[in-house]
């Protein structure tokens, strides 16, 4: 499988990069590059073999069900949660207006 | 009187608690050995007071007959991946320059709890994507290392580029690192110095940039295997704030540290033999094999059949695991925003990213988003992971004939800063022999074998089962005791 000009914009679109003309037509071939040399993959026979997700295999942990159990990860944070926001305000992230 | 700058963790640590040296000389020296850094552009900020303040509290604990840490006394420097509470924190992006963490990794916490204190913040391939220490924001890292005879700035390896720069130049005795695909052990390989990835799961993520969650590991960088020991046992510990967290006891690895292999069988992968590889390097494998034998171990040969499908089956899980990453840097809750005036929101999403990554980062987001796009994602994705498990079955298979694996670390020594920039893939083949364990999750180190014929540092890699760096790290300090690496760079800088 290859890329052209138009599919990569759409990845780019996706990924919510703002790509120009040139940007886009430089990473054709290299997308290519990469997706020719990963296509090797495709020899390999994985009849049966399930996808692996993690390495060590286990269950997900519970946590104790407590508030705050951990003062670290639980609420009442709001000011170290907003310091490096761009634009905190009023106690929220502030955001471009996003209905009309 | 004694030059500090050539302590390392162990030498620092007992000088300190016997009370040969005080911690604050120490951290004085360091601070000022970095200062007259600066032209390997190792870290991207310096915090002398957070050194001198921890030496302070070690001197001062020693003083008052309290029990001391592990790395009390031992100034470190933080790979720029960390999260350090009230220190800028910017994965060496420009997305995250002036970022401000108000929590503290459950890496960095511990080694401060441990007595450590720290030099700086070191430079890094941004988000730790890249082999060559030439995709951060901050500007190229140069290794302390050069030719023999030449000038030209030679790359320190990377991610951990910085971290390496730093510990071979003697302007830190030892530095953390994070290892997604060889993140560490090429580095160190790179400019003859140790550096260990444990057991994924070893040591905590919480707090640290995630570039791949399924593969980060962090891991100690230092001059010799005792050091790596020490630090990695600060390091590693179970942190419910990790969902990935191993939930197993941290062992004493200093305290069970022995060079004598007997009884223990190496193997040596057929299929690590590839075209391409450096003869000297080749010859070094060799050399590690006697070594090995010498320290009473068996030598075997095994096959790991898919060798060959393991960096291709990396170069779609990391940057897919990327993709959904990095999807948090949008410019609202932290890092830069790039709002043009009557943008919306989706077009400030797009400038903000578009300003804010660097291109290797971008590429590997796009690679990402594409494998994980309709219609493609098990074509890529599903099938990578696939060939992911038959990687780790390798291993499983032979571990049946061998106790750990001798490779090289790197299929060639460092090369100029520059010189690979024309083709990703062949920066990504630095990679080969590292991502092998990365994608298994085992224990995997490098030791500094010896100099190649221009005088550049070569390094051999040892893999262990999961759960067994004691192994991994006894026959690294077999190698070292054999080795007698005590090659240093000529001071240019």
């Amino acid at each position: 499988m290859s890329v052209d000009k138009q599919t990569v914009a759409k990845i780019a679109g996706l990924a919510r990069i703002k790509m120009g003309d040139d940007q886009l037509e430089a990473l054709v071939p290299e997308l290519n590059n990469i997706l020719d040399w990963v296509e090797q993959l495709g020899e390999v026979d994985v009849t049966g073999v399930e996808p692996m997700a993690a390495v060590i295999p286990g269950a997900m942990r519970l946590r104790a069900d407590e508030v705050d159990a951990d003062p670290k990860t639980g609420g009442g944070r709001q000011g170290d949660v907003l310091a490096n926001a761009p634009a905190a305000e009023h106690g929220f992230f502030g955001v471009p207006k996003v209905i009309e | 009187m004694t030059d500090f700058t050539e302590l390392g963790v162990k030498a620092i640590r007992d000088g300190v608690a016997s009370g040969d040296f005080t911690a604050r000389e120490v951290a004085e020296s360091f601070n000022a050995a970095v200062a007259g850094a600066a032209q390997l552009n190792a870290f991207i900020v310096t915090t002398p007071d957070h050194a001198l303040a921890a030496a302070d509290a070690a001197d001062a604990a020693r003083a008052s007959g309290k029990a001391l840490g592990a790395m009390a006394g031992v100034p470190i420097g933080m790979k720029d991946l960390f999260a350090t509470h009230g220190v800028q924190t910017t994965a060496a992006s420009h997305i995250l320059e002036g970022f401000t963490p108000q929590y503290e990794s459950t890496v960095s916490a511990n080694l401060w709890n441990a007595g450590a204190g720290m030099l700086g913040k070191l430079n890094l391939d941004q988000f730790a994507m890249g082999s060559s220490n030439e995709t951060s924001y901050f500007g190229n890292v140069a290794s302390p290392w050069r030719k023999e005879g030449a000038n030209a700035s030679m790359s320190p390896g990377g991610s951990s580029g910085g971290s390496s720069s730093a510990v071979a130049a003697r302007i830190a005795p030892a530095a953390t690192g994070t290892d997604t695909g060889g993140s560490i052990r090429q580095p160190a390989a790179f400019t003859g110095i140790c550096g260990i990835k444990p057991t994924y799961g070893r040591c905590s993520r919480w707090g640290v940039v995630a570039f791949a969650s399924s593969l980060d590991q962090a891991g100690p960088m230092a001059r010799s295997v005792e050091d790596c020991a020490i630090m990695l046992g600060a390091m590693a510990s179970f942190d419910a704030k990790d969902a990935t967290s191993l939930d197993a006891p941290v062992p004493d690895w200093e305290a069970a540290l022995s060079s004598d292999l007997k009884g223990k069988k190496v193997g040596i992968p057929r299929e690590y033999r590839m075209d391409g590889t450096d003869e000297a390097i080749m010859a070094s494998w060799e050399q590690g094999k006697e070594w090995l034998k010498d320290a009473g171990a068996e030598i075997v040969d095994i096959s790991l059949p898919h060798t060959k499908y393991a960096l291709p089956a990396y170069y779609i899980i990391a940057p897919a695991e990327a993709s959904s990453n990095l999807a948090r840097y949008d410019g609202v809750r932290y890092g830069l925003r790039d709002l043009p005036d009557g943008a919306g929101l989706q077009d400030m999403y797009a400038e903000t990213r578009a300003a804010g990554f660097g291109d290797e980062v971008k590429r590997r987001i796009l690679i990402g988003t594409y494998v994980l796009s309709a219609g493609f994602y098990d074509a890529y994705y599903t099938q990578a992971q696939k060939v992911r498990a038959l990687v780790a079955r390798d291993f499983d298979n032979a571990w049946a004939e061998c106790d750990l694996i001798l490779a090289p670390t790197t299929p060639t020594a460092s090369f100029p800063l520059g010189s690979l920039n024309d083709d990703p893939l062949t920066m990504y083949l630095n990679d080969v022999f590292a991502v092998p364990a990365s994608l298994a999750g085992l224990p995997a180190m490098s030791v500094p074998a010896g100099l190649n014929p221009d005088g550049l540092p070569l390094g051999l890699q040892l893999v262990g089962k999961a759960f067994d760096e004691q192994t991994v790290l006894n026959a690294g300090l077999a190698i070292q005791e054999r080795a007698g690496f005590s090659a240093k760079p000529e001071r240019w800088w």
